[in-house]
């Protein structure tokens, strides 16, 4: 669907709150009834000249057990990237441009598997937690399911997502396609520290590695600091069993980590004195600075907002009123504010936030905005609860260099141009 | 305690941050895990050698090891294919486009070893013997000039090579 303009019957022109047309955030908000009556309106019929659609003039289809998207959705589907000669390492993009609200569908998560999505038995998995702990234990699926559980949602980026932002040129794609390797749920599980507290864990344990049971062996050290805070033993996301491309049956969820440290198909936890220096956390997932040091360890995901409507590949139907809409997050905690430019980044206005906005998860922001018709720039950024903004993509490069590859944050901006068609600029 | 106070009490522990979780007890259903399991299941190899298991291979085995089972995706001499390249790196770690070989960028060579035996070759994980890993962990340090070709890889020797790279991270979220 192609966004139009909407309607509106504004006794005066509403007054921009910043260059390019941005409109007072809360306008749509005051203007609800009004919208809403016209609507309703407008949809009054005859019932004499009432035509009834085919669907109207038979049965429907039966009930189903699993329900599927409509045919019609086609087009809101994970666009795939992999290495031929291994088509089980690569990625899936969330289709971000395609959808609305805060939760990604399950079946449009994100991927990044390094061999594959293996076919684990359920019956036969378990999770060994070992290493420097008193009591080393097996724990099954059915056993894991008898703990505490308790659910919350939270966002899983991968470290290398948007890093064609680290090219010369502007990549031309979708926002989805640049972006989505970022995606958001809820999870539901144990908390890991229940079962670190069972297996009973020594004092000089610093580090706790996790291992996948895929065909790759994943393995990543993460801090015991954030075993014992918020990672979870994630059972079921969105409601339902972890989906297998999602880690089916077990994922360890460490909220606001990058993505990689959020191990899909959780088989082992080692406690230990020292990170293990994997190849995913040494050769991979470490940032080359310019100086010929490499940031490593670097779990947190920082502040970063998109633009999801509209951006490239949608086309504006002439101008009008419209409402901005996108996404932000931050590894860090709740966004506390996103700002847009629809003028390049000379003036910003400030977003509506969609409640709840929530610790570590996605958060939708929407402001209005009149359509001159004519060529602009529309850009975000995001502020979390830390006082962090988003930065630049200018002073991101000059921090980092451009050889960095992950954690790729800057500012993103699409260019309209009088055609109503976008496309990705710096 | 009045109904006031346990209002009270119910509220406070309802909006009390996660990370308060830490205090909740589970049913303790584990399986105590045997020491012979644990061998059995543990793949982790350390920095200082720790969980480096008996054998030893040298470069010479090492070479026909990796032009078997390495070579289709990783190039001849580790050059790269549709795998990323391994060693012959003519760029730097600051130049403007960096080649990051084993040679220029992994820091511990206990590295290859660990992610070698767990994931490669990626059609048959798991299938390369002890002796055939540390031959081809010998071999990919050759071809990247950091260890002399006569010299075996094992459990005492691996830990021991000095990575060029040793020094290049920054270890950024972790508690100092």
């Amino acid at each position: 669907m192609q966004p139009t303009p909407l309607t509106s019957d504004f006794h005066e022109p509403p007054q921009p709150v910043a260059g390019g047309g941005l409109l007072d955030r809360r306008l749509f908000l005051r203007q609800s009834l009004t919208l809403g009556t016209m609507a309703f309106i407008g949809q009054e019929v005859a019932a004499s000249e009432f035509d009834r659609p085919a669907w109207m003039l038979k049965p429907g289809r039966p009930l189903s057990n699993y329900g599927q998207p409509s045919p019609h959705e086609k087009e809101a589907i994970r666009w795939i990237s992999s290495n031929p000669a291994l088509p089980g390492n690569g990625i899936s993009w969330t289709p971000l441009h395609q959808l609305a609200g805060t939760v990604t569908p399950s079946g449009l998560h994100f991927e990044r598997h390094h061999n594959g999505v293996p076919e684990i038995e359920p019956d036969q998995h378990r999770l060994l937690i070992h290493g420097l702990v008193n009591n080393p234990i097996f724990l099954d699926m059915d056993k894991l399911a008898r703990y505490p559980m308790l659910s919350r949602f939270c966002f899983i980026e991968c470290g290398g997502n948007s890093n064609a932002g680290w090219r010369e040129e502007p990549t031309q794609a979708s926002a989805g396609n640049l972006h989505g390797l970022v995606s958001c749920s809820e999870w539901t599980g144990v908390p890991l520290s229940t079962v670190l507290q069972e297996a009973g864990i020594q004092p000089t344990a610093r580090w706790l590695i996790a291992e996948g049971a895929d065909a790759a062996a994943m393995n990543i050290s993460i801090p015991m600091d954030k075993a014992w805070d918020d990672a979870i033993l994630a059972l079921y996301q969105n409601g339902e069993r972890i989906r297998p491309e999602n880690g089916y049956p077990l994922r360890l969820l460490l909220p606001g980590w990058e993505g990689v440290t959020n191990v899909k198909w959780l088989r082992r936890l080692e406690a230990a004195d020292q990170p293990a220096m994997a190849r995913n956390e040494t050769a991979k997932y470490t940032e080359l600075q310019p100086d010929g040091k490499s940031r490593q360890f670097t779990f947190i995901m920082e502040a970063k907002s998109i633009i999801t409507h509209p951006s490239p590949g949608h086309r504006l139907q002439g101008p009008g009123l419209y409402q901005i809409s996108g996404l932000a997050w931050s590894g860090r905690g709740k966004v506390k504010k996103v700002e847009v430019s629809a003028d390049g980044g000379k003036t910003w206005a400030e977003a509506e936030l969609q409640e709840p906005v929530l610790s570590k998860s996605f958060t939708r922001f929407r402001i209005p905005w009149h359509w001159n018709g004519g060529k602009t720039v529309l850009k975000s950024r995001a502020s979390d609860e830390t006082g962090y903004m988003q930065p630049e993509r200018e002073k991101l490069i000059l921090e980092r260099g451009r050889n960095g590859y992950f954690h790729y944050n800057a500012q993103v901006a699409w260019c309209l141009d009088t055609e109503g068609h976008l496309s990705h600029v710096y | 305690m009045s109904t006031k106070a346990a209002c009270f009490f119910v509220l406070v522990c309802a909006t009390a941050p996660l990370s308060a979780f830490a205090a909740a007890d589970g049913p303790r259903l584990g399986k105590p895990a045997t020491p012979e399991e644990i061998a059995a299941w543990n793949l982790t190899v350390f920095p200082d050698g720790k969980g480096l298991p008996p054998g030893h291979g040298s470069s010479i085995e090492g070479k026909a090891v990796y032009e078997h089972h390495c070579a289709a995706c990783h190039g001849s001499n580790g050059l790269g294919g549709s795998a990323e390249e391994l060693a012959g790196a003519k760029h730097s770690l600051t130049d403007a486009h960096p080649d990051k070989t084993i040679g220029t960028y992994w820091p511990t060579a206990t590295t290859l070893f660990d992610f070698v035996r767990r994931s490669m070759p990626p059609a048959a994980p798991g299938s390369l013997s002890n002796d055939q890993t540390y031959a081809v962990c010998a071999y990919l340090l050759t071809l990247n000039a950091i260890i002399a070709e006569s010299a075996e890889m094992n459990a005492l020797a691996l830990p021991q090579v000095k990575m060029p790279n040793r020094e290049g991270f920054i270890r950024m979220d972790v508690a100092k």
